[in-house]
């Protein structure tokens, strides 16, 4: 079970290999066949994610949430989407056509994307890039430039505040997000995710670094535009933000594309903080599942749970409270581990 | 500094938050709000010209329909306005239920207050938890007159009918979870530190413009003003109950929303007082068939409807229709200090600005 994953690629290579193929070719068939998957399993583990918040929503709010389609409601989502799929596809008539079009793929494409470094079990990596984290933060900031294109080409008021707002929050949360991650970088000396994991065999950096734990929460929150800081969606105030002019499948692929990133950055808080793929008894890669559903089950709880940030409050919060903490916590780290080496710890 | 073009948005009439078919032009400097322009009248149904072709009787319903989240406070208002111009005695027992029924209405407003301002703020557990306590409200409204939003079950001289068996238990145990329910709003919304955020010092009223506009209910009361028609002027037989006027020192949001909440638990010690006293008896005095008032015999009558001091003025023209009714709606009063409330707050203010003043369109604009 441990490493089925593993042995199935290695299996599908050698038999290229036998085919006559060189391992060039092999390899880069490999990878096509692994992106099919991730994006697969993306899609139907987004079908059982959305299903399960409307669930677990609905428990927090005394309601009984979906439950008719399929056994306790599960094939609702699939119900939803193939009502979406009918929809009719309204392109506003004064709105810049490419662009408007355009955002909904590309949000999708950089969401996606975030999974080449993400290590889903032991060995179990796309692409072990040297500069893991790095990739993913700098790519998990680029889905704001989709959500600038969809409010920008939507010619509309609404849309437009939504995404001047997606931008604020993306400058404003983007550094402390970075640099609660740095305490962790400078602990292992390394950008590399499998190292990251690895340095947690011991101890998880969570119990090391829980400041850095909850800066990364609370700035991965208003990354992801989720409630408390859906401030660019909004909708009892700006009526769906940037999404207000989106229908049908183009809605759906936003709506896929945030569940994508939820997924992603709680699959990489679990790598960071949590352990990663390391735990007992049971294969690596349904340990990373556990974590990651845990994790985003907090953020489940949270975003049913607390009212709307003002604007000018998320930025004064940002700027004057998590910045200086993660200052902070980088400073006590440093300190930490020259102090360690002093002492002969490390 | 950089200067930028203020443009206007048209919040409304179609938007989730507006509480109706309100339309605010907000001119806007990026987040900033400049001015404010509310337009009423998206739910205008002529309805005090309509009362002027039904006879006393049939207008009940539509007084029903002014305030459809409190529907037994407008009834009350008509009924008592229309006994006054008629000189008609209203049984004991009657008053009692009119006073239970009152105030379970005005529970049920401020709790879809409540809930509606908290989903307007993002938090829409909220919503739930408000509208679930609400049904329980709905469902004895439903005991007693068959209907559960729009009820008419109080009636010119009385009500319908006496009570039903089941009541009497129904609105002891609600009366009795009062507090629990207040509790768990506080725990779920007022004790959050968002919350708290997003409402203090956010749409300040003084009292003296809270005056100046004629402002009434709990934003007046937010305002400092301990002013409430049931103890300034006590109609019917509120002069026998105690309970306390809750009042907010500030005026902003905040104070509007904490005031809400306490005038749920004072509602709920009126209830179990009147519960308490209530006599045997009948519940319907003598109304002749036809209601005919005197010609040009007048009469203002002023209650304190969860939104404030609503008024009916009635002149009679001798005939069994009223020559004039007019309505002092608070909403419409309470809506027209929106503006300057909202000025130089965010846009995201306007939403907690409408949340926490609580007009009800079919009130405003009638």
């Amino acid at each position: 079970m441990e490493s089925l994953f593993i042995n199935l690629s290695q299996a599908f290579t050698a038999w290229l290999m036998s085919l006559g193929l060189s391992a060039g070719w092999a390899d880069a068939l490999l990878l096509a066949v692994q992106w099919t998957c991730i994006v697969a399993i993306v899609t139907l583990n987004i079908t059982i994610l959305i299903w399960l918040e409307r669930r677990v929503s609905s428990f927090f709010q005394e309601r009984l949430g979906p439950n008719r389609v399929g056994p306790l409601g599960c094939f609702q989502t699939v119900a939803d989407a193939l009502k979406l799929l009918t929809k009719e596809d309204i392109v506003p008539s004064a709105a810049d056509k490419l662009i408007f079009k355009t955002a909904p793929a590309l949000f999708i494409i950089v969401a996606v994307m975030l999974y080449a470094v993400i290590p889903m079990g032991d060995g179990m990596q796309v692409v072990d890039l040297n500069v893991g984290l790095f990739y993913f933060i700098s790519i998990g900031s680029l889905s704001t430039i989709c959500l600038f294109m969809a409010g920008w080409g939507s010619n509309n008021k609404w849309s437009l505040m939504g995404a001047l707002r997606a931008v604020a929050q993306m400058i404003t949360y983007e550094i402390p997000l970075a640099f609660s991650l740095l305490g962790i970088v400078m602990i292992t000396g390394s950008l590399r995710l499998s190292e990251i994991v690895e340095a947690q065999s011991g101890v998880w950096f969570i119990i090391l670094q829980p400041v850095a734990f909850l800066v990364y929460f609370i700035a991965a929150t208003a990354e992801l535009n989720r409630g408390p800081f859906d401030m660019p969606e909004a909708e009892q105030e700006l009526t769906g933000g940037a999404y207000t002019e989106y229908t049908g499948m183009r809605w759906a692929l936003f709506f896929l594309a945030e569940y994508t990133n939820l997924v992603a950055v709680s699959a990489l808080m679990s790598t960071v903080f949590l352990g990663g793929w390391q735990g007992p008894w049971l294969p690596s890669w349904i340990w990373i599942i556990i974590k990651t559903y845990l994790v985003m089950m907090v953020f489940f709880w949270v975003k049913w749970t607390f009212p709307r940030i003002r604007m000018d409050q998320l930025m004064s919060f940002s700027w004057k409270f998590l910045i200086p903490v993660s200052l902070g916590n980088i400073l006590f780290t440093g300190a930490g581990i020259y102090f360690c080496k002093w002492m002969g710890w490390c | 500094m950089l200067q930028t073009d203020q443009y206007i948005i048209n919040v409304g009439p179609q938007h989730p938050s507006t509480h109706g078919g309100l339309h605010i032009e907000a001119i806007m400097d990026g987040e900033v709000v400049k001015d404010l322009i509310v337009h009423l009248g998206y739910v205008h149904r002529s309805v005090e010209k309509i009362a002027e072709s039904k006879t006393y009787q049939q207008f009940v319903p539509y007084a029903a329909r002014l305030d459809y989240l409190a529907t037994n406070l407008p009834v009350l208002g008509y009924c008592q306005a229309v006994e006054k111009l008629l000189d008609i005695e209203v049984p004991e027992r009657a008053q009692y239920i009119r006073i239970i029924m009152a105030e379970l209405s005005r529970i049920a407003s401020h709790q879809i207050a409540i809930s509606a301002g908290a989903i307007d703020l993002g938090a829409t557990t909220g919503l739930m938890y408000g509208m679930r306590d609400r049904e329980r409200i709905m469902d004895i409204f439903e005991m007693t007159g068959g209907q559960r939003l729009l009820s008419a079950y109080i009636r010119i001289g009385g009500v319908a009918q006496d009570i039903p068996e089941g009541f009497i238990p129904a609105v002891q145990s609600l009366v009795a979870d009062v507090p629990a329910m207040v509790e768990e709003y506080n725990g779920l919304l007022t004790g959050n530190e968002i919350l708290a955020a997003r409402l203090k010092g956010v749409g300040i009223l003084s009292a003296e413009e809270a005056i100046a506009y004629g402002v009434t209910g709990p934003n007046l009361r937010a305002s400092g003003i301990a002013y409430d028609l049931r103890k300034a002027d006590p109609y019917g037989i509120y002069d026998r109950f105690d309970f306390d006027i809750p009042t907010g020192s500030n005026g902003d949001s905040w104070d509007r929303w904490v005031v809400r909440i306490r005038e749920i638990e004072e509602s709920a010690k009126i209830i179990a007082q009147a519960l308490q006293d209530m006599p045997e008896g009948e519940v319907k005095g003598k109304v002749p068939r036809l209601l005919k008032a005197e010609k040009d015999r007048e009469v203002y009558h002023h209650i304190e409807s969860s939104k404030g001091e609503l008024g009916y003025y009635i002149v009679g023209d001798g005939s069994d229709k009223p020559y004039r009714l007019h309505i002092r709606a608070p909403s419409f009063i309470n809506l027209m200090v929106l503006p300057s409330i909202c000025r130089e707050g965010t846009f995201q203010d306007i939403i907690t600005n409408i949340a926490t003043l609580d007009p009800i369109l079919g009130e405003s604009d009638r």
